[in-house]
């Protein structure tokens, strides 16, 4: 009977490590995948169990968070939501994160490494870090100026300082408050079909995701690469320009809403906004030239992030000669973001070096101690340095005696380019107004401030009466006022 | 304190012959202090992790968890002062751990808190304990009431039946806003008549009967009750759908046939009727053939899109603890939701005190089975030996199955964790196998001889 009670207990070692060897395999070999499986609840509790770091505006956080007591404890508060929605984005228990939120979330949430004051340590004791701030460039009067200014009407706003690229202003209407998308349950998923589902399109980010023909504000380029390719030598010589201007293989006549552009100079050109004369200058620079300048401003790349990702400019390279005339003045399959026409002004106000935008200044721990910082950016040389100068004399004129007077601001130099531009099949689509510009205060050394605005018009009665004078330059010189007072 | 302990106890039994095993009483004694300054240690642990405080009941915990076992422990002391010293330590740190987890989950379900009772089922084990050690002087009485027992398992089986059914299976009672389950109380019986009748007819059961292909077969004659009251019992089971228990019984069952007679006939035959049973279990039951299919395919559920059914949570609750566990009161284990305090209570303390703890924790029970074993050995009469041997491997196949079953090695199947499960009928039938245990390794020792070492 001993040996057959011995062989029993053997029997119920091997149960035991049976049972061990199973342990071992769910909670070391296979914890990883059911970890990651996205029906196991814990990662999601886990993230909303402690309050998500903030985004600051100016030192002030414009967001925070809200203890719900629910399993999911914690849901994003954002303190003026509307008027930061293109720049913090959401973040939805339900949703997902956008904008900021998602592009930060690593160091918001707190699960970047790099917040851990000892990373082994902390991944030893699975302690949670605290969320991280996100500190912004962005400059909080001009962004009321511009939301401000927009008021009611559906537009963006784009304001950049020129010497870093550092991102002042991004402003975007309709906007929605993304508090709205905070939590989950039912409330938050009407809210979310609600938002999608309104033509108005409010969770559209149209200073950043949206392109737009430019119209005549993309004359600045056309000019810029004129000047570099050296058909233009003086800006005051006639330019040998048509009124109309057949375009090429074509008997299609295009012509100018303004008098006086038959050989007109570049800057009467310019100032008048003539499109004869930059078609025919684009005509003249050839496809390559054109596109060579459109890349060096920042069209046509891809992967330009600020530091979530911005739609991409287009400059179409595949083009015969008279849609290389429609596209250098701004029309044809020439589409442009408002942070794009921003950078391009920006350009020419910083001696035709281009900063690459950014809108996160620093990061931080939740005590305050720098985890990242922005540092200098890339640069690129978008135009010769005398053609910058050259640009910045012209659109100086533009506001001073040309069709952006609404611009102009005392006790400042301001530089700008109206445009408007017409879209649609047989352009029966509501105009855009657009207007770019820089400004520079008179005691300082350089401009402080580019601007790019464009503002839909919705009523078709206001056809014909809308122009980037008229609607878009107000909005960009209460910007540029904003930030040269702060 | 345990030295001058264990010096007095020797001292006082000076004429004792020399072969005389130390009793160990003091060794004991320390062990238990141990495992209640464990237990209320989890249970500060508890307190500090979900409300930064030291719960307010901790002193009234403790010293009521250590009253009972210094009970307890006086108790052997006085009746069974040779028993295993290290039996009735684990049966206080196991309960007073299970008492720590339910504690931490009545926590997060304000709603129901089942930790008051279950300290109230504790007493009432100890007292059980306590009792059983008191009255009954020698095992080998049991003997007697072979057949009274058995009657009394078979009623108690049978009880449920005129019950209403609790979550799809019929094996509850419920008396006075008490729910008992009579099975649990009816593997005690079983173990003791199986015990008596395989001791009595053991010799009929080897070698008697014919031969096939050299696997021996008993005789109709001896093999006819055994197999009647067995397939009795799991007809009731199978009935009340309590497959855990089914299985318990029958695994008992084929143990203590096997140790019995030595004949590996038995296993063959035991495996056969369990194939049989379990695929015919497996095609008339949708209720079994669902469980099967959870255990193939735990995360089907969440592919339909339905969410994580209770096996895949409790994975995830395993998984979640990793090496070393979230620490008590960290984990998210009541996402397992229902029976998350029964027949999930492991999941919590896979969570929260990780593999490490988790392998602690079975090697308790392994300590636990093995002090049986030992006991067994260690006695030379057959009742003895038998009864230890059942006793121990009813813990041991109880743990199998349920922890089995939670971590997804084997189907799931409804069951008690011994002493860590929340559940009153549980807890006092293992303070009964302790108690019992307790009684056979005190005689085991006491009639130590020096060959064997028990």
């Amino acid at each position: 009977m001993t040996r057959h009670i011995r062989n029993a207990a053997a029997f119920c070692a091997l149960l035991l490590v049976a049972l061990l060897l199973n342990a071992s395999r769910i909670q070391v070999v296979q914890a990883p995948a059911y970890d990651d499986n996205p029906a196991n609840r814990r990662q999601s509790i886990a993230r909303y169990g402690q309050p998500r770091g903030d985004i600051l505006v100016g030192g002030r956080p414009v967001t925070g968070s809200e203890d719900t007591g629910e399993q999911l404890r914690y849901e994003r508060t954002y303190a003026n939501g509307p008027l930061y929605a293109p720049v913090t984005g959401f973040a939805s228990q339900e949703y997902g994160t956008s904008f900021l939120e998602h592009a930060e979330d690593g160091t918001l949430s707190g699960t970047d490494p790099m917040l851990s004051p000892f990373p082994l340590w902390s991944d030893l004791t699975r302690a949670q870090n605290p969320g991280g701030d996100v500190v912004t460039t962005l400059d909080a009067a001009a962004q009321q100026a511009a939301y401000k200014g927009l008021g009611a009407r559906t537009g963006a706003v784009a304001a950049l300082e020129p010497a870093t690229g550092r991102i002042l202003a991004l402003v975007s209407t309709p906007s929605y408050d993304p508090e709205s998308l905070s939590g989950n349950g039912p409330s938050v998923t009407r809210s979310w079909l609600g938002l999608n589902e309104d033509p108005a399109r409010p969770m559209l980010n149209r200073a950043a995701r949206q392109t737009y023909p430019p119209g005549s504000t993309f004359k600045v380029v056309t000019a810029a690469a004129a000047l570099d390719a050296g058909v233009i030598r003086h800006v005051d010589r006639p330019t040998r320009s048509p009124d109309p201007y057949v375009l090429p293989g074509t008997t299609t006549p295009l012509r100018n809403a303004a008098e006086g552009c038959r050989n007109a100079s570049l800057r009467v050109a310019f100032e008048r906004s003539c499109n004869t004369v930059f078609a025919k200058l684009g005509v003249d620079v050839g496809v390559t030239g054109m596109a060579a300048t459109a890349q060096a401003f920042g069209f046509n790349d891809p992967g330009l992030r600020i530091p979530y990702p911005v739609s991409p400019s287009s400059f179409d390279t595949r083009v015969d000669r008279a849609q290389l005339a429609l596209s250098s003045i701004g029309q044809y399959n020439t589409r442009a973001t408002p942070l794009q026409m921003a950078m391009v002004s920006a350009a020419v106000a910083n001696r035709g070096q281009l900063r690459e935008p950014y809108l996160v200044e620093r990061t931080t721990t939740n005590r305050g101690a720098t985890v990242f910082t922005a540092g200098a950016r890339p640069v690129r040389q978008a135009m010769l340095p005398s053609t910058a100068a050259r640009l910045r004399e012209l659109m100086r004129g533009v506001v001073e005696d040309g069709t952006g007077t609404n611009a102009a601001i005392p006790g400042a130099t301001v530089g700008g380019k109206t445009g408007t531009a017409q879209h649609g099949i047989g352009n029966t689509g509501v105009p855009y107004a657009w207007f770019v510009s820089w400004a520079q205060a008179e005691d300082e050394l350089e401009p402080r401030v580019a601007v790019a605005v464009v503002v839909e018009e919705d009523a078709a009665a206001h056809r014909g009466h809308i122009s980037g004078a008229g609607v878009a330059a107000p909005i960009a010189r209460a910007v540029m006022a904003a930030v040269l007072r702060s | 304190m345990t030295k001058a302990g264990t010096g007095t106890t020797v001292a006082a039994d000076a004429p004792a012959p020399a072969l005389r095993i130390p009793r160990r009483r003091g060794i004991e004694l320390a062990l238990i202090v141990l495992a209640v300054l464990l237990s209320v240690y989890g249970y500060c642990a508890v307190g500090l992790a979900r409300h930064d405080a030291v719960p307010p009941g901790a002193m009234g915990y403790g010293a009521g968890l250590g009253v009972l076992a210094l009970l307890a422990h006086l108790t052997v002391r006085l009746r069974a002062p040779y028993a295993d010293p290290l039996l009735l330590p684990i049966g206080v740190l196991l309960n007073g751990l299970g008492l720590v987890l339910i504690y931490r989950l009545d926590l997060q379900t304000p709603g129901d808190r089942a930790a008051p009772a279950q300290l109230v089922w504790s007493t009432l084990g100890v007292a059980l304990f306590i009792v059983v050690v008191a009255a009954l002087r020698d095992h080998r009485v049991l003997q007697r009431y072979a057949y009274v027992c058995v009657a009394a398992a078979l009623v108690l089986l049978t009880l449920p039946i005129l019950f209403p059914a609790v979550n799809g299976a019929r094996i509850w009672i419920r008396i006075a806003g008490f729910s008992i389950q009579p099975g649990e109380f009816a593997k005690v019986l079983l173990a003791v008549f199986f015990a008596a009748y395989l001791a009595a007819n053991r010799s009929a059961l080897a070698y008697a009967g014919r031969c096939i292909w050299r696997l021996q077969f008993p005789t109709g004659r001896v093999l006819g009750p055994v197999v009647a009251i067995w397939l009795l019992s799991v007809c009731v089971l199978i009935l009340e759908r309590d497959l855990g228990t089914s299985l318990l019984f029958f695994g008992l069952f084929v143990v203590m046939l096997y140790v019995a007679t030595g004949r590996t006939g038995w296993i063959a035959v035991g495996l056969l009727l369990a194939t049989l049973g379990a695929v015919a279990v497996g095609r008339m039951e949708p209720h079994v053939a669902a469980r099967i299919h959870d255990w193939l395919h735990p995360f089907a559920s969440i592919d339909a899109g339905q969410g994580p059914g209770q096996l895949a949570q409790s994975l995830f609750a395993f998984a979640a603890g990793g090496m070393l566990g979230t620490g008590l009161g960290l984990g998210h284990s009541p996402l397992i939701g229902f029976a998350v305090k029964s027949d999930f209570i492991l999941a919590t303390a896979g969570e929260e005190l990780g593999l490490l703890g988790l392998t602690a924790i079975f090697l308790l029970y392994a300590l636990l089975v093995e002090r049986g074993y030992r006991a067994g050995l260690a006695l030379r009469d057959p009742f003895g030996r038998l009864l230890a041997v059942g006793l121990a491997s009813i813990v041991a196949l109880q743990v199998f199955v349920i922890a089995g079953g939670v971590t997804g090695l084997i189907p799931l199947t409804g069951m008690a964790m011994p002493f860590l499960a929340q559940g009153g009928s549980s807890v006092v039938t293992n303070w009964a196998i302790v108690a019992l245990l307790i009684r056979v390794s005190d005689s085991a020792r006491r009639q130590y001889d020096g060959r064997v070492a028990p």
